[in-house]
């Protein structure tokens, strides 16, 4: 599903260049579900952002579902995020004047699907996520936990090869996490390539291969035996 | 380009701040509302102003003899030039493009002495000798009867055509003045007409305080023999009267034996020449309504393009959200273009619609209270409202171009990082 190959990333900061990735290679299966876990500075967001075409990588090749992801223009980057990833972030990103459903149904929006059909499948989505009732409620009416949810729901609309989370439950306390974890680890059930990236290690402990960077490099790569995050709740 | 889906994303967006959003429209609504009044308020004065001229043919002069400054010929300087009737062929044979020329004569004038009487009733008004042609020069609305014709003139007969105010003075209320006799210096003339100004406002009152009879039967009656008290002088369209003044000034120098140089001896007034003054005069307040206008209105633009600007600084975390979900750089470029176009012509057709109801509360004003000097019927023209509806949608453009240009220039992850 993903494939990259001698990965380099380095941003200028005034007169120093700071080397953020130095060479990874790292494949990532169809229906897996991979944590990236590092201190901080250690490049796993640069690596997340590349993956999600939201930033360029200076040099290596980016293949993502036979797809060779290179020398994009922002159009056909657009078009490409659109229809193979979805984005789950720390801070939610929700359009705070659209309400639940309309939220979750933007990806749809810029895909030109049309209202009808677009209200049904986002509909269909925060039912999946449990949050139906909640569909005409604004993001400040909503608790952390169900916000995160409405976004999971909005990566889902349009159907994405793979999911990617940038510290998903960094916002959230212990409960929600893993509740959110719950939702997640069912997605991957359903066979969708998921990866994760976070700092806590009991949340890496609930995907099924954990990738540790340091310093811009792969260190450690593992499968783990998945914590089912249900048996916490 | 403007589906519901649009139009929901953009009111949605201009929704979620009210306060703002009414804020910055107002600045084009005052500009748009400023420009279309200050046009609307010279258009008032210009139709007020030139219906004052629209009493008569413009492209006029009038012309009337004076004292010489110099002596010509064995006649001394200080003599009074008397113009005769061969003047009028000498002009008309000389110059064609003269239309009409009408010797004139007159007798008493206003706040002269009693000239006129009828039975009991007696009245001072002015009487002119006039040739038929002259109506087309100052124009009367007849309203009873006839004008002069030529066989009043042939014939020498005793007609009168008078004004409604000599009526009002002359005859009681109901009685028919048609065929009736007037005595104006103690010969008798019989009303063949009434006449009435075609624009009663500012001094015209006076005018209708005139009874005209044929030039012919004034010269007999009065004895003037072939003299010419002035001339209204008229020239064809295509030509103009100021361009023609030098020449009939000269062929009437050498008529009347004045010195080719003597300015002094036949004074005249042209028309044509004080109207075009007006003209240039209106039409530079014209321009200087468009100019402040279009100022107020730029600044308004510029009010419209700042808070854009703002507005995409604060949403540029939304902006890359947007982006990451699939939206193309032109999809969040004409966002804002459309949001600030909507912005735009929603405020500037407000401002249009307010500007129009100004006008029409001034000219209830001006149609209750009566006619005003040198104003009247403020209004502006359907090319106008549309001139400044282009330069509203260019001026909505030209001002959600930078801010749309400025959302896409970061890259998305960069847009994701702000908060």
């Amino acid at each position: 599903m993903i494939e990259i190959k001698d990965l380099h990333k380095s941003y200028s900061t005034g007169n120093n260049s700071l080397h953020v990735l130095k060479g990874i290679n790292f494949s990532v299966k169809e229906g897996e579900l991979v944590s990236i876990m590092g201190s901080s500075g250690s490049g796993k967001s640069t690596l997340l952002n590349i993956l999600g075409m939201l930033d360029e990588a200076d040099h290596g090749s980016y293949t993502l579902d036979g797809v060779p992801i290179k020398n994009l223009n922002e159009k056909l980057a657009a078009q490409y995020r659109n229809k193979f990833l979805g984005f789950i972030f720390q801070s939610f990103n929700l359009i705070n004047y659209k309400n639940a459903i309309d939220n979750v149904a933007l990806p749809l929006y810029y895909q030109k699907v049309g209202r009808k059909e677009r209200d049904e499948r986002a509909m269909h989505y925060l039912e999946k996520v449990g949050l139906a009732d909640w569909a005409n409620h604004l993001p400040n009416q909503l608790s952390g936990g169900q916000k995160q949810r409405v976004a999971i729901a909005r990566a889902l609309a349009s159907d994405p090869k793979v999911l990617l989370a940038d510290e998903p439950t960094g916002a959230l306390d212990t409960k929600t996490s893993y509740e959110v974890m719950d939702l997640i680890q069912g997605i991957n059930e359903e066979g969708r390539t998921i990866l994760i990236v976070t700092h806590e290690p009991d949340i890496a402990q609930m995907t099924k291969r954990i990738v540790n960077l340091k310093d811009g490099l792969i260190i450690d790569d593992t499968m783990v035996d998945q914590v089912k995050a249900l048996s916490h709740v | 380009m403007f589906s519901r889906d649009r139009w929901n994303e953009i009111l949605e967006a201009l929704n979620a701040n009210k306060l703002r959003t009414f804020l910055t429209a107002f600045g084009v609504f005052w500009g748009i509302f400023i420009l279309v009044a200050l046009l609307a308020l010279t258009n008032g004065l210009r139709t007020g102003v030139t219906t004052g001229f629209a009493n008569g043919a413009t492209n006029s002069m009038f012309m009337w003899g004076q004292s010489t400054s110099m002596a010509y010929k064995g006649l001394n300087k200080g003599r009074r030039v008397q113009f005769k009737l061969d003047d009028v062929e000498a002009l008309k044979q000389n110059i064609p493009a003269l239309q009409y020329v009408s010797p004139r004569l007159q007798l008493g004038g206003f706040r002269g002495a009693n000239n006129v009487t009828r039975n009991e009733k007696t009245g001072a008004f002015g009487i002119y000798g006039d040739y038929p042609e002259y109506i087309h020069q100052e124009y009367m609305d007849i309203i009873k009867g006839r004008w002069l014709n030529y066989s009043d003139i042939n014939a020498k007969m005793k007609t009168a055509v008078i004004g409604t105010d000599v009526v009002k003075s002359l005859y009681d209320i109901g009685e028919e003045p048609i065929g009736t006799y007037i005595k104006i210096n103690g010969v008798n003339f019989k009303v063949v007409g009434v006449f009435q100004n075609p624009n009663t406002q500012g001094d015209s009152e006076e005018e209708a305080n005139n009874i005209f009879i044929p030039f012919t039967s004034f010269a007999n009656a009065f004895n003037t023999g072939n003299n010419v008290g002035w001339m209204a002088i008229t020239a064809y369209d295509h030509t103009s009267i100021t361009s023609l003044k030098p020449q009939v000034l000269s062929i009437m120098r050498e008529q009347r034996g004045v010195h080719p140089d003597d300015q002094r001896a036949i004074g005249n007034f042209d028309k044509a020449e004080i109207f075009a003054r007006f003209t240039g005069l209106f039409d530079i307040l014209g321009f200087v309504g468009y100019f402040v206008g279009a100022l107020v209105l730029l600044s308004g633009g510029i009010g419209i393009s700042n808070i854009m600007l703002i507005v995409v600084k604060e949403r540029t975390n939304e902006i890359g959200v947007r982006r990451a979900l699939g939206a193309s750089p032109w999809d969040i470029k004409s966002q804002i273009l459309q949001e600030s176009l909507v912005l735009t012509i929603v405020s500037g057709l407000a401002g249009i619609a307010a500007a129009a109801g100004l006008i029409w509360v001034m000219n209830y004003i001006l149609d209750q209270s009566g006619p005003v000097e040198n104003f009247a019927n403020p209004s502006v023209n359907i090319t106008v409202i549309i001139i400044a509806l282009i330069i509203l949608i260019i001026a909505g453009l030209l001002a959600g171009f930078i801010p749309a240009s400025r959302a896409t220039q970061m890259k998305p992850v960069d847009a994701l990082r702000t908060d």
